[in-house]
Parts: C-alpha cells; structure tokens; sequence
C-alpha cells in the first residue's frame, strides 16, 4: 500500500493516535494536576473515537430497524460500548478534579514539584 | 452443599456475590449512621464470602456454572462464568473484605470521620463489587467496567486516608489506572474489531481463525499492558507503595490481601483461556517479557523493600516483589506452573492480609508503622509480635508455613516435565534465582524484626538466650515466651536503657497488647497460615484445580 493511502484509508487510525499521543505527551509532562487531567481527558476521548469509528459500516444506516430486507446497518455495539466507557471516563474526570480540589486545600498547591518539595520539607527521605 | 439454598437461588449462585455489594452500597448511603453502615457492609462482605465458597464448593469438582445476564444466550448477552480458577479469587476477595471490615472496627472512628463513614462503606463495599465482578465476568467489556468500579472507589478510598499524601497516592493512582484501563479496553476493542465478539470463551473460539494477525497480536500487547499496570507488574508498580502506606488501615489490609490479585487472576484468564493457541502468543510473550520481568521484580522489589523506613512501604515493595514469583509461575505456562502461581496468589493474599492486620495492630499502640515507632516493640507487645514472627516467616516461605507451600511449588513447576520447551535448560538457572530471591525476603522481614527487639537490647541480654531467637526465625512460639519474660525483666533493668530509645519515657516499657478483637484475628491469620504449611492438601486440590479450569480449554 502506498503512503497516502495508508495515510487516507484509515484516517480515523490515525487521528486516534494522534489525540492520544497528545493526552499522553500532556499527562506525562505537566506538574500542573489539572493539565494532567486535562491530558488524561484527551487520551480517553481518542479512544471513544477509535470505538465509534469502528462501528461504521460502509454504507451503513443508522441502526434502526426498517421495512427494507437488504438494508445495510452501522454496527451500533461499539456505540453502546462507548456510552459506558464515556461515563466511567465523566466519573474518572470528576473524582480527579475533587482529588485535585483536596489537593489543593492541603497543600496549597497544585504543581507536582511543590507538592513533593512540601512532603520532602515535611518529612525528608521518604518519597 | 446445595441443600444450603433453594434451587431457585442456586440458579442465581453466579451473579449472587457480585450483586449484593452493589444493592448494599448505596442502602449505605440511606442509613448513614456510620456504626449501621459498618455492619451492614461487613455483613454484606460475609455473605459474599459464604457464597463465594459455596461456588467453589459447585466449582472444585472441574464443573462450570454459566450465567447469562438478563436471559440473553451468549455470544450475544452478558455471561458470568465461575469455575474453580475465578471461584477461589473470588472468596479471597470477599472474605478479605470482610476481614479487613472486622478487624479495623475498632479503629473506625479514630481512622474515618463519622460523617464520612457511610459514604466510605459506600465505596468500599463498590470497590468490593467491581473485584468480584472483574473476576466474576466471562465477557470482556464487562472484565472493564468492573475494573474501573472497582478503580474508582479504591481512588476515592484511599483518598481517605488520615495523611495528606494519601491525596497524592490516590491521585498518582488515578492517573496511572485509568492509562492502564485506557489501553485494555483498546485492547478490547481491537479484539472485537478482529472477531466481532466480546465474550471471553467465544474469543478463544474466533481468534485462531482470524485473518487479522496484526490487529490480534496489537489487542494482546495492550491488554497485557494494561492489566499489567492494574496488577503491578514490575515496571509498572509505581502507584503501588503510595497507595498502601497511605490508604486507611481497612482498605490497605483488602487491597494488600486482594486487588492486584484479582488484575493478575484476569491476566491469566486472557493469556491461558483467550489466547492460548493463537499462534503462540501467550508461549512467546511468556518467554520474552513476562519471565524476564518477574526475575527483575522478584530482586529490585525486595531490594527497595530493604531500604523502607515505613513497614506498611516495605510490605509493599515485598508485594511487588511477591507478584513477580506469581508472574514467574504463570510464565511458565504449564499446568504445574499454573497450579503453583494460584497457589501463591492465595497462600500471598493470606499472608499479606495477615501481615497488614498485624501492622494495623501493632502501629496503634506503637504510635505509626516507621520503623522508628516500633524499636524495642516486642517488649510492648509481646503476643502481636510472635504474630508477626509467624506472618514474615511465611512471607519468607520458612517451612511448614503456608508461603512455603507455594514456593515449593514454583520450584516444582520448574522441574516438571511438562515445561515448555527451550526453557528447561534454563531450569537450574530459574530456580537457583527463585531460591536467592526468596532468600532476600528474609533482609527486609530481619530488618523489622531487628527494630522491633532493637533498643531494649540491654534488657534483652540480661535473659540469656533471649536475644538470638527472633532472628533465627524458628521457634516462634518458644521466642514468644522468651520474649515475655524478657519483658518482666526490661521493666526494672531497661531503664538505664531508656535514655537511648526515643525518649518516650518508661511508659513505653510496659505491656499495652492490641485490642482483643484484633489480637484475636491476627492470631487466627497466623494459625491459618501455619495449618496451610502443615496440611497443604486442600489449598493444593484448589490450586490443581484451578490449573484445570485455565487449561481445559472452554
């Protein structure tokens, strides 16, 4: 297969990937918790991507039952499966933030440098 | 053992242990008292727990019970599939749960605000759901979400805890956990896109036929990884030392005792049932990653375990340590090897369950689990310390202790016939490894017990003999008594000694036990572990079983 077919068949491969080496760039990275966050919401939002672009079918309708015999449906699956991964990744994003606000109140900060020089300061040596 | 329930119950046997915590949870918000939502919770882990064992009773046979969610016929609907391997995990998990629920009772309102108490049973009893469903669940999507139940309330659990960098632990957790459920359920959907199926057993049917190799072996790689992370495999074991030391005392005895287990039980479901013979997928990654890894963690593990300065750190590192013999065991990939990695996964869950209520104990009346705290503890607490003499000594696996049954039994894998080939030259090489790694258990489990007798040294050698018998580790209940006495003796002579220990004073010289409740408890952890060491028979026929239940196909 030549490069910009590669390139073009499968975009939606590739725009999966990108956004996720994005959300995981940004959660490596940054001191900042809520970037990180930020980073972690990127990474999980490619993979709904990559799920609900798998469940187009070419040519495919949308999944509802219809009088015609030959018709072709969208696999709807994937987007069920994506509903779930979705909310769990809402729940994950909320918890986060709280623990980020928790954070926040007991140390003052939210940049991961200071945090470890706050613990370090408090009790040294133990990491 | 089926006349226990009427046949319509048994019919729901399957989802029984899975869904109870998940109905009790939010009845635990309602009630709000926290002392109500203890019991409730405790006994809602109890019940799981007894019908957890009543799978295992249906299951040790070699029979399956399927159950298929809502009425709908697998491939198409949900199925819960309980057989011997998954029914063990699940009554570790369960009665560790409760265990864990009894024994911190006493110290529920010193560790939880009571008007946090309920919402913290709440979580508890989600994170007991989501491990039991993971390990529950025959569908991989589902394996999922249960993951991430169970993920999310351990965050927020841990988060509960009393120092603020239980806030860092749990947010380093989260951060780390939800990467890792990321990349397995993109695992997932690589496999389903490879397949068209979600059902664990179906997979196993469709993969060998699957045109697409690239995307099988993608799916697999990332499953792996993600599991990995969730079972703190060795690169990956970061989030692991914060959480324990950090986490309440409740919640580091359940997750200590059960939750990496319950990633790896997952791991070994994938590797041995979904993908045995998909072109040597699970053989070749075996060799290559996981057998390489686990020899890396069983050393570096237990070298950092040595350099802790807090006991429930230093345990664990030792857990890290003590996954790596599991991984070990599974990468073998035989029967043997098999029966010997469950082995260890549940004679590990008893005795770094027991391990942990031993420290919870003993960090209450010693003031903390620094190793600073507990210098010269044996002489305040002479019975929590034979205790945990009998704890570390099966964590080193001294003979005739449950953790020795399963070292045995690696070593014995490692000799089978059966072994896989290419890797029987190596066998000498593993064990004698396997041998030096278990060896280095004893430097980190000497290091707590040469603090624990440390600074009363000076009242200790007025006792002849006295002194020698902790760290030679056997004898446990005789170094008791010599303890004891040794502490009648260190209450008038140890106070020319007491300038040199902390500075506490001499009211740290007298006997001051842990609460019954929790002496009680510990010493039936260690009983349990010296009755395995002694009659291994029936946590063999389980293990044995298990190794069926992975390899027999579907």
């Amino acid at each position: 297969m030549d490069p910009l077919a590669l390139l073009t068949a499968g975009y939606n491969y590739w725009m999966a990937i990108i956004l996720m080496m994005i959300g995981f760039h940004i959660t490596l990275s940054h001191g900042n918790l809520v970037k990180k966050i930020i980073g972690m919401n990127v990474f999980q939002t490619s993979l709904f991507l990559l799920y609900i672009s798998i469940g187009n079918v070419a040519g495919g309708q949308v999944p509802i039952l219809t009088a015609a015999k030959d018709a072709i449906y969208s696999n709807p699956l994937p987007h069920v499966l994506i509903l779930t991964a979705i909310v769990v990744g809402v729940s994950n994003t909320a918890l986060g933030l709280a623990l980020v606000a928790r954070i926040h109140q007991a140390y003052g900060s939210i940049e991961e440098d200071e945090i470890l020089a706050a613990d370090n300061a408090a009790e040294p040596g133990a990491p | 053992m089926t006349a226990l329930l009427p046949p319509a119950l048994t019919a729901q046997l399957p989802i029984l242990p899975v869904l109870l915590p998940l109905l009790a949870a939010p009845l635990c918000i309602l009630l709000r008292q926290g002392a109500w939502t203890a019991n409730l919770a405790l006994a809602t882990a109890a019940a799981a727990a007894a019908l957890s064992a009543l799978l295992l009773a249906h299951t040790l046979s070699g029979d399956t019970l399927f159950y298929a969610l809502g009425g709908f016929p697998p491939p198409f609907g949900i199925a819960y599939r309980i057989d011997a391997a998954n029914a063990a995990v699940l009554l570790l998990v369960s009665a560790a749960a409760s265990l864990a629920l009894l024994h911190t009772r006493p110290l529920l309102d010193t560790e939880i605000p009571p008007e946090r108490q309920a919402l913290f049973h709440t979580a508890f009893l989600l994170c007991l759901c989501g491990l039991l469903g993971v390990a529950a669940t025959g569908d991989a999507f589902n394996a999922f979400v249960f993951l991430e139940i169970s993920s999310l309330a351990t965050y927020g659990l841990v988060a509960m805890g009393r120092s603020r960098r239980a806030l860092t632990a749990a947010y380093r957790y989260l951060i780390l956990g939800t990467i890792g459920a990321s990349l397995f359920v993109i695992g997932v959907g690589f496999l389903y896109m490879a397949t068209g199926t979600l059902n664990m057993s179906d997979l196993a049917l469709r993969l060998p036929a699957t045109p697409h190799r690239a995307l099988v072996e993608a799916g697999f790689a990332l499953i792996v990884i993600g599991l990995g992370l969730k079972a703190a495999m060795f690169p990956l074991h970061f989030w692991l030392p914060g959480v324990y030391t950090h986490a309440p005392s409740s919640v580091a005895i359940f997750l200590a005792a059960a939750a990496t287990k319950v990633a790896l039980y997952l791991l070994a479901r994938f590797l041995f049932i979904v993908f045995p013979d998909a072109a040597g997928l699970s053989t070749s990654l075996a060799a290559s990653l996981l057998l390489p890894t686990a020899l890396v963690a069983m050393f570096l593990a237990a070298l950092a375990a040595v350099r802790q300065d807090d006991i429930r750190r230093l345990l664990a590192y030792s857990s890290v340590a003590q996954i790596g013999f599991m991984l070990l065991a599974l990468s073998l990939g035989s029967r043997e090897g098999i029966a010997a990695a469950w082995l260890i996964l549940l004679t590990h869950g008893l005795v770094k369950g027991g391990l942990f209520m031993s420290v919870t104990a003993i960090s209450l009346r010693l003031g903390g689990s620094r190793l600073d705290d507990w210098s010269g503890g044996a002489r305040i607490m002479p019975y929590s310390f034979a205790i945990l003499v009998i704890g570390l000594a099966s964590l080193v696996g001294v003979p005739l202790t449950a953790g020795f049954i399963g070292k045995w039994a690696l070593l014995e894998a490692l000799f089978a016939p059966s072994l896989i080939a290419g890797m029987d030259s190596a066998q000498w090489l593993l064990a004698a490894l396997t041998v030096a790694a278990s060896l280095l258990t004893f430097l980190y489990a000497g290091r707590i017990l040469e603090r624990l007798l440390a600074a009363g040294a000076t009242a200790s050698s007025a006792v002849p003999g006295a002194s020698p018998a902790p760290l030679a580790q056997q004898g446990q209940s005789g170094g008791a008594d010599e303890n004891e006495s040794g502490v009648a003796v260190g209450n008038q002579g140890g106070v020319a000694g007491e300038g040199e220990s902390d500075g506490e004073g001499e009211g740290k010289r007298t006997i001051h036990e842990a609460p019954t409740l929790m002496l009680i408890l510990t010493g039936a952890m260690a009983f349990a572990s010296l009755f395995f060491g002694f009659y291994a028979t029936p946590l063999r026929a389980l293990s044995e079983a298990a190794a069926t239940a992975l390899l027999g196909g579907f």
